[in-house]
């Protein structure tokens, strides 16, 4: 080898001005957006972390939440488990009623509606996605609430025998149930648009293959479409799932904030992180506030996390398809 | 060009299933006859007068032409002259392009495919189809491959394992492949993922076979590989084939049909003994097309 001998070139690429500014406006914009992000994450930090390094752990496993007296006689005490398990209780209920009807509609759009059809519900549901959550909020909680509320105590009436499907007292109204139900409508248009596009790219030649064999459309897409849109699928439902996580309004609206774990899904008592803030901002004491800030923290990370996991899931889906 | 028309005529002598060390199934091969291709109203595949258009635009215009039973026909032509539309048409596959439409008949033992009665389903299990990118179900192991057709077609299989091996057999697979049958279809290679395509053709135990150029994105010795069992399969089925290969319709195919545009629909010219075609075509165009002038 004379590789010693040999000179590496470098290699030079003149810019022309204009290329130059819009870098650095695409650049500008860029670190910006992820600044600010770094910025929130900052503040709540900052803001909160007085009410870590005063609870440690027990911030997240406890449920009491205690503003305390002000003389100080009773001590404030901290702790966002109910708020926490209600979130992810009312998020699995969102998804696990929104996910098979984002598959229906997704299929139906994609595969068997004419296109007359296709393109005004395609319209519709986005402008689904465009409805304010206030307004799913006082429609959940005027009309939604009783209604489902008769539907609540069919399902005790059948099902108490399962252990989530009991009840402590015989009301119905206001519960994780409700705001579950609430939150399914408010993601659906979100989960079934990523459904939508990624069984639109089921690959045409393997459809081909199923219908050369005798397949009927059913038969093609349970062997094809279905199989190659699961990952993609899963993203969808976790996008969704970190929407309803945060949801605040709506569920402020119709379930009744209890600081005490609940799992009795049916159960007129509940509340999720984003409600509890919303709730208790206004009248909150200057140390309070640190703890609705710490929770706010918390809250950011696991939606982060949550929809981080979802577009990587989601690009994988794009990626090998 | 010569050449392969000698290859052609020794394997016309020699006949190709009794290279495998195969005894043929006499009839049709020692009867070859360009009359063959006229249209008979007999048993087998046959098309009258067929048009296809794809939205306004006139794809293929007059086409009637009868495929022998248990020979291979060779589709050949230049790009876009309608031979893959000409295809698709056999099996009902052709409506499957938006706004694809098509006139004139194309019987199946005597029965219109495209009658209102007909399942088309039923006629996709019976006529049988292998495309240009192999194309196996990837969520599927090769074992559920090649069992997928009875599946999707709703076919009861009383021997499941039988079958299997029976299909990848005759598909010259199942030595490759029956050490690991629980392993994913795409795992093969190229033009093993082709064969298993054949034998997932095979399971359902069509009565013709129709190949849409299935060698083009495979090196020549899987081709090699695909065109043996092409010429195996022959035995007991009527297969048409599309290729861009003239060495290949001169090695597999006992008929040829070509085909060509004008810059209108696309049209056959002529079809005849492939011997014939590629030795002495009646029409000028053939010649100039299979001795690579154009196309």
């Amino acid at each position: 080898m004379e590789s010693t001998d040999l000179k590496q070139r470098e290699i030079v690429i003149r810019r022309g001005l204009a290329d130059r500014i819009f870098r650095r406006a695409m650049a500008t914009g860029a670190i910006l957006s992820l600044s600010l992000l770094a910025l929130i994450a900052s503040f709540l930090l900052f803001r909160g972390f007085e009410v870590f390094r005063d609870f440690g752990f027990s911030f997240i496993t406890s449920a009491k939440w205690d503003s305390g007296s002000a003389d100080g006689v009773t001590p404030a005490s901290f702790g966002i488990a109910a708020m926490l398990v209600g979130s992810v209780v009312t998020a699995i209920i969102a998804i696990t009623v929104a996910l098979p009807f984002a598959i229906c509609v997704a299929l139906f759009l994609e595969y068997y509606a004419p296109s007359f059809i296709r393109k005004p519900l395609t319209a519709v549901l986005d402008l689904v996605a465009a409805i304010p959550s206030v307004i799913y909020g006082i429609w959940g909680y005027t009309i939604l609430n009783n209604l489902a509320a008769g539907w609540a105590k069919s399902l005790n009436s059948w099902f108490d025998w399962i252990w989530f499907f009991k009840v402590p007292a015989p009301i119905f109204t206001r519960s994780p149930f409700i705001a579950g139900l609430l939150l399914a409508l408010m993601i659906l248009p979100i989960t079934t648009s990523v459904a939508r596009e990624v069984y639109s790219q089921a690959p045409r030649d393997q459809i081909d293959a199923a219908y050369g064999l005798g397949g009927t459309k059913w038969g093609a897409i349970r062997s094809v479409v279905m199989p190659f849109g699961r990952s993609g699928l899963v993203g969808g439902a976790m996008l969704g799932l970190g929407r309803a996580l945060g949801e605040t309004v709506a569920v402020y609206l119709v379930l009744n904030l209890v600081f005490k774990i609940n799992l009795q899904i049916l159960a007129s008592a509940g509340g999720n992180v984003a409600s509890l803030i919303a709730t208790r901002f206004s009248e909150a004491t200057p140390y309070e506030l640190k703890g609705l800030m710490a929770a706010g923290l918390v809250l950011f990370l696991v939606t982060l996390a949550v929809n981080a996991t979802a577009t990587l899931i989601v690009n994988r889906a794009r990626n090998t398809a | 060009m010569n050449e392969s028309s000698i290859q052609k005529t020794e394997s016309e002598m020699i006949l190709p299933g009794i290279q495998q060390g195969v005894t043929m199934a006499t009839e049709d091969h020692t009867n070859r006859n360009a009359d063959n291709l006229q249209v008979n109203g007999s048993t087998g595949l046959e098309v009258r007068n067929v048009h296809a258009w794809f939205n306004k635009h006139h794809a293929l215009a007059d086409v009637s032409l009868h495929f022998p039973q248990n020979t291979v026909t060779g589709l050949i032509g230049p790009s876009g002259c309608g031979k893959s539309t000409f295809l698709r048409l056999l099996n009902r596959m052709h409506e499957f392009i938006p706004k694809a439409a098509m006139a004139g008949e194309v019987l199946f033992n005597g029965e219109d495919i495209y009658s209102p009665e007909v399942d088309p389903t039923e006629i996709r299990k019976r006529i049988g189809m292998v495309f240009q990118k192999p194309n196996p179900f990837p969520s599927m192991t090769i074992a559920e491959n090649v069992l997928a057709g009875p599946k999707l077609a709703k076919v009861k299989v009383e021997n499941k394992d039988e079958l299997l091996e029976d299909c990848l057999t005759r598909a010259g697979l199942w030595k490759e492949v029956k050490d690991r049958l629980k392993a994913s279809g795409s795992s093969l290679s190229g033009g093993q993922q082709q064969r298993l395509c054949i034998a997932r053709a095979l399971a359902l135990n069509p009565e013709a076979l129709l190949l849409d150029e299935p060698c083009s994105a495979l090196d020549p010795g899987s081709t090699l590989r695909v065109e043996e069992t092409i010429v195996q399969l022959s035995q007991t089925m009527t297969i048409v084939i599309v290729t861009h290969n003239m060495q290949q319709a001169a090695r597999v195919s006992d008929y040829c049909a070509f085909f060509l545009s004008d810059g209108g629909p696309g049209q056959l010219v002529e079809a005849d003994l492939t011997t014939n075609i590629f030795s002495n075509p009646g029409d000028q165009r053939t010649a100039d097309y299979v001795q690579g002038r154009f196309g």
